[in-house]
């Protein structure tokens, strides 16, 4: 049978909590004792997700609601990333390096493109008007194998 | 956690130093600090210097490239320097070290800036 743990996380869409956000979920993967390499990979992926739904879902909205849910399946983590907010229209073209929507707000159009380069697998749901949906997958080598 | 920023000028340079964690809460802060001491001064080019920067998401890299143009735009250069490996591998992602002079240390990046100037 496969080892199964979890956590749950919501908080409000404010620019304060990506900090939080990505030391809690690096906090929860802890427990597989990832590399310094790993564990950035994850936070930054988290805050690029999240940072998403801040800007892009709630636009700057600081009452909509981010829930983070993280999995531990055996020495794989999953973590899911959610909003309620905008959708995004153009998934195929938000996905492009260096494309943003908000030019104006210097963002890089980097976050997809660090998400799928960070984690080993990336799914997106998303629906104009109900919210993003994103779910990431990342086998942890755990250190401990190298002193075995 | 937060970001501090240290910005020190010399001769025609902003050195510009920055400890801790650059994302986007923190990233609007050190757009508003450097884009009012790049147009205050007498600034010709710019050391972004990244030794103590323990984080840094695409946001950061959005408010550098930002800087970047607004150098450029004034003749200058913007050098980086002392980059963790993190850091630095997102650099290298998203092709701003294309563009971008890069060295291993500030004195370095000083020393590269008065060759050019």
């Amino acid at each position: 049978m496969k080892e199964r743990n979890f956590m749950t996380l919501q908080f409000a869409s404010r620019s304060e909590n990506e900090s939080f956000a990505r030391v809690a979920v690096a906090a929860f993967v802890s427990q597989l004792d990832p590399t310094l390499e790993e564990l950035t990979d994850i936070k930054t992926v988290v805050s690029e997700a999240v940072t998403n739904s801040i800007i892009h879902g709630y636009e700057h909205r600081t009452d909509g609601i981010v829930t983070i849910t993280a999995e531990i399946e055996d020495e794989t983590v999953y973590i899911t990333i959610e909003d309620k907010g905008a959708g995004i229209q153009d998934l195929e073209l938000a996905k492009q390096p260096l494309y943003t929507s908000k030019p104006e707000l210097e963002r890089s159009g980097m976050g997809f493109t660090i998400m799928e380069n960070f984690m080993d697998e990336i799914e997106i749901w998303t629906a104009v008007g109900e919210g993003t949906k994103i779910r990431m997958k990342k086998r942890i080598e755990s250190k401990k194998a190298m002193f075995n | 956690m937060s970001l501090q920023i240290e910005l020190e000028n010399r001769s025609s340079a902003l050195i510009v130093r920055l400890k801790g964690e650059l994302d986007h809460h923190t990233a609007e802060t050190v757009r508003k600090k450097m884009e009012e001491a790049i147009e205050a001064g007498d600034i010709r080019h710019i050391v972004l210097s990244l030794k103590e920067l323990s984080f840094m998401d695409s946001s950061g890299l959005g408010v550098i490239l930002g800087r970047y143009k607004q150098i450029t735009a004034k003749g200058g250069k913007m050098v980086v320097c002392d980059a963790n490996p993190s850091v630095f591998r997102l650099f290298e992602m998203s092709g701003l070290f294309k563009i971008l002079s890069v060295q291993d240390t500030e004195s370095q990046a000083i020393a590269s800036l008065e060759v050019v100037s």
